[in-house]
């Protein structure tokens, strides 16, 4: 019926990868990686752990990894529509000015 | 009446009569009941709302009401009509009621929270009310800031927090729909072998989970810049107005699709009960909800094509929404062919399935004129936008409500109602329909800007032709109240399936017993399984 | 029909139904907190991108030794919510009670160690509003910021004050013995929230906190 126990030691081990990692982007973050005036090189870096960190909670502590498909597809949905959300708003604000307005009509 | 001895058979309205039973039940038809009721208020509302606009509008001058009083008048009819009517309707009342009946499950999965969700709506939605007469709004019901956050001098916070709170009725009504199409099928009942109408159902459900979130944070960020004077959306702080329509729009432009999709859904089993075939390609009308729900969500920008938005995003927003009428125009083939040899009954709710039909094809094709850059910019803010989201959800969406309503309504109450006096009401509401917005296309075209309470004289003749549109059209909404109320007192007894229409529903009494069926049914074939004395043009 | 042990409710055909509608549904409702929390998030990414410098002095200005506490204090009473699911699942009520206890401490400790930060900002002057203070010529876009972190901090923390109540509800029915492992059901939904809760404070943390500690 629900998935079988998940060992304690797993879970004790997820939570000492979740601390190593919280540990990494704190120290990552007092080095300046590159990336230009917005530190693209830094954010990615950030990101990525903090990707990495959040799959460990969802998919051991919310024990997605011993889910259903149906239980996959909605968590991919819900990460796939807030990409929605994020790459559309920040699509028009970074590209202002790509494509110049029309020239007006002179007759 | 029945004669004699035997006591009358108990169904879900007889079971109980005491008003705690009303408003304690989880019994998702009794909360069907509960939500019809109140959409009704607020629709009678907007629609008095609608009428003092009309009314204004009647001549060029302001005479009637001044301009912030107009903007508030048509402000609340905007929040009045879309967030406590047009969002909630069929899939609060209709839904609510046939969904568990329509898969054959006892309730639906969660029936406290729905209860729970009728509560939120009402209170929600009344507190609103109660924000918008004692102070009134003159934002729209689009609340742009800065004015919304920083200019205005009305009962912004309130409205705001009104709609934020009645928004969470339809988060739970879409995880309730969700769960229960996904864990609760009857034995059998596949996918494909669900009706339209759930389909439909399940893609509202999951735009109401995925937008509505959206425009709640962003009013409460709205809510928050007002009343703590934190700027968010504030130009002088370096905030982005523009920012703000994004982030409202990326619920608000699928939540049209929650207006429609329904109302699509109800076409699907009006259109297959009274041409008695099945649906002229079932897995692409099933396909074509999801697709709509999925694509309606990478449009928003439609309605930002002057707002400074760039070019690129523009063109990229304007090619998605040619995309997304597609799948809208498949279904609207798909119930033609349906209909194409059929054997055709103009009962009352097939008169307003045709209604749909053709004004839902107006509106649909008028989308496109928006959804072209070049030409919105000429009618963006003007009455031709009025008139085509009218089309779609007074043509479209309410005309489905109607129908559904009629079809249902022996079901839900046990009685029939004059199915004469119920196509001369269509009729009606079809003639009055058209006269009011019909012109509006051309006034828009000719430039007369919308939220206006005057306008050059030489726009009158069109706009007392609307006003007299809207009188007939108030008509036609008026009359089904009388005698659908006439039915529940002397309404011919119904039967179990007065249409002869398939589906899970009509298996059971009319009026339904509490628990909808003795023994959960087991399902073996597919969903329309008309005998169609036609040969042929199988689905 | 399912003969109906008192758990099941009367919509159910069984446990295991009950079971997985309630999971799916609890996912339901976390996918609308995604898109809640998303709709800050995104604001957040579009200022960021037109006033960085405003932002990095902005978060420069957060305490990052406390927000890594946090961290992992938060992280702690997610492995804390993990096995008292697990010992509901076992059926066993002393580890019920025990992590629940423990990941209502974790939690409060998580709030106080908030509202410090709270209480830190408020003598800076740096809470929008009119009196808002900041040295440097970066001041006004940095209000930005701080409106940002008091609204994304402070959504995130009312979600943590419902989740300790949840928990607090769920400790007086383990200990009335409800949750064994034939239905412990509320338990496992109880801590998907509370782990949601965690991943989003997993994000918030270096998108406040570690914009630009260098240099």
């Amino acid at each position: 019926m629900t998935h079988p126990t998940v060992p304690l030691r797993l879970y004790l081990g997820i939570f000492a990868a979740l601390i190593l990692l919280t540990g990494l982007t704190v120290a990552v973050a007092f080095f300046d990686l590159g990336g230009g005036r917005l530190h693209l090189v830094n954010a990615a870096v950030a990101i990525t752990i903090a990707l990495a960190k959040a799959l460990l909670v969802i998919l051991y502590f919310m024990h997605v990894r011993y889910s259903s498909r149906l239980i996959w597809i909605f968590v991919g949905a819900g990460g796939f529509w807030l990409l929605i959300l994020f790459v559309f708003t920040l699509a028009d604000f970074l590209s202002r000015g790509w494509v110049p307005l029309p020239l007006p009509w002179n007759p | 009446m029945t004669d004699a001895a035997p006591e009358p058979r108990k169904h879900y309205l007889n079971c109980e009569y005491s008003v705690r039973s009303w408003l304690l039940t989880t019994d998702h038809k009794r909360i069907a009941l509960l939500y019809l009721v109140s959409i009704s208020a607020f629709f009678m509302l907007g629609g008095i709302l609608a009428g003092l606009l009309r009314l204004e509008l009647l001549t060029p001058q302001a005479d009637l009401v001044q301009a912030e009083t107009y903007n508030k008048l048509f402000t609340m009819h905007g929040i009045t009509m879309i967030f406590f009517f047009l969002i909630p309707s069929i899939p609060a009342v209709l839904g609510n009621f046939l969904v568990p009946m329509m898969i054959g499950a006892r309730d639906l999965a969660f029936p406290k929270i729905n209860l729970l969700s009728w509560y939120v709506y009402t209170l929600g939605a009344g507190f609103t009310v109660v924000a918008m007469v004692t102070g009134g709004v003159d934002t729209g019901w689009t609340f742009y800031t800065p004015y919304s956050s920083t200019y205005a001098n009305t009962n912004v916070i309130l409205t705001a927090l009104g709609v934020f709170i009645t928004g969470f009725s339809s988060i739970l009504t879409g995880l309730n729909f969700v769960v229960t199409i996904h864990k609760m099928r009857a034995p059998g009942l596949t996918w494909f072998r669900l009706p339209l109408f759930i389909w439909a159902h399940y893609a509202t459900s999951l735009i109401m989970i995925l937008g509505t979130p959206v425009i709640a944070i962003t009013i409460l960020l709205v809510a928050l810049e007002r009343g703590l004077g934190i700027g968010i959306f504030d130009p002088n702080l370096g905030g982005d107005p523009v920012l703000f329509q994004h982030l409202f729009w990326f619920y608000s432009h699928p939540a049209v699709y929650i207006m429609i999709l329904p109302s699509m859904g109800v076409m699907s089993e009006l259109v297959a009960c009274f041409s008695r075939k099945r649906i002229f390609g079932y897995n692409f009308v099933a396909g074509s909800s999801m697709a709509i729900a999925i694509l309606g969500f990478l449009v928003w920008g439609h309605h930002m094509f002057v707002s400074s938005q760039s070019m690129y995003a523009g063109i990229i927003f304007s090619l998605l929404s040619f995309l997304v009428a597609v799948p809208s125009a498949v279904k609207v083939f798909n119930w033609t062919a349906t209909m194409y040899k059929g054997s055709i009954a103009l009962r009352t709710p097939m008169l307003y399935a045709f209604g749909f039909v053709g004004l839902f094809t107006i509106g649909g094709l008028t989308g496109l004129f928006l959804a072209t850059l070049a030409t919105d910019v000429h009618v963006h803010g003007t009455y031709f936008v009025v008139a085509h989201f009218h089309y779609i959800m007074v043509g479209g969406a309410i005309m489905g409500y109607m129908g559904g309503l009629h079809f249902w309504w022996p079901k839900m109450t046990g009685r029939l109602y004059s199915d004469a006096w119920g196509r001369v009401a269509a009729v009606i509401l079809f003639v009055g329909f058209n006269l009011t917005f019909l012109p509006q296309f051309v006034l828009g075209f000719l430039g007369m800007p919308r939220r206006y309470h005057v306008y050059p004289p030489e726009f009158q003749m069109l706009n007392v032709l609307s006003t007299a549109g809207a009188t007939i059209l108030g008509l036609g909404y008026l009359i089904p109240v009388l005698y659908l109320l006439w039915s529940l007192f002397k309404g011919q007894p119904a039967g179990d399936n007065p249409w002869g229409a398939t589906g899970l529903e009509w298996q059971t009494p009319s009026p339904p017993p509490t628990f909808n069926f003795d023994k959960t049914p087991v399902v073996t074939e597919e969903a329309y399984a008309y005998d169609s004395s036609s040969e042929g043009h199988r689905g | 029909m399912a003969e109906h042990s008192s758990h099941v409710a009367h919509q159910f055909d069984d446990s295991t139904q009950q079971y997985e509608a309630s999971t799916l549904g609890m996912w339901a409702f976390l996918l609308t907190e995604i898109m809640f929390f998303g709709g800050l998030f995104a604001g957040f990414f579009v200022y960021i991108l037109g006033h960085a410098q405003a932002f990095a002095e902005g978060s420069r200005h957060l305490d990052i030794a406390l927000g890594t506490v946090n961290t992992v204090v938060l992280l702690g009473s997610s492995l804390t919510m993990a096995l008292a699911v697990r010992s509901a699942q076992q059926g066993h009520r002393n580890g019920q009670l025990l992590f629940l206890g423990l990941t209502v401490i974790l939690g409060s400790v998580f709030l106080g160690i908030k509202g410090l930060e709270y209480a830190h900002k408020f003598a800076q002057h740096l809470v929008p509003g009119p009196g808002f203070r900041m040295e440097g010529p970066h001041a006004q876009s940095a209000q930005l910021f701080f409106s940002f972190y008091f609204a994304m901090t402070g959504v995130h923390a009312l979600h943590m004050v419902v989740g300790i109540g949840l928990l607090a509800w769920l400790f007086v029915n383990a200990w009335r013995g409800k949750y064994t492992e034939a239905y412990f059901t509320p338990v496992e939904v109880s801590g998907l929230y509370w782990h949601f809760v965690d991943v989003v404070w997993i994000f918030l943390f270096p998108t406040l906190y570690l914009v630009a500690r260098h240099g």
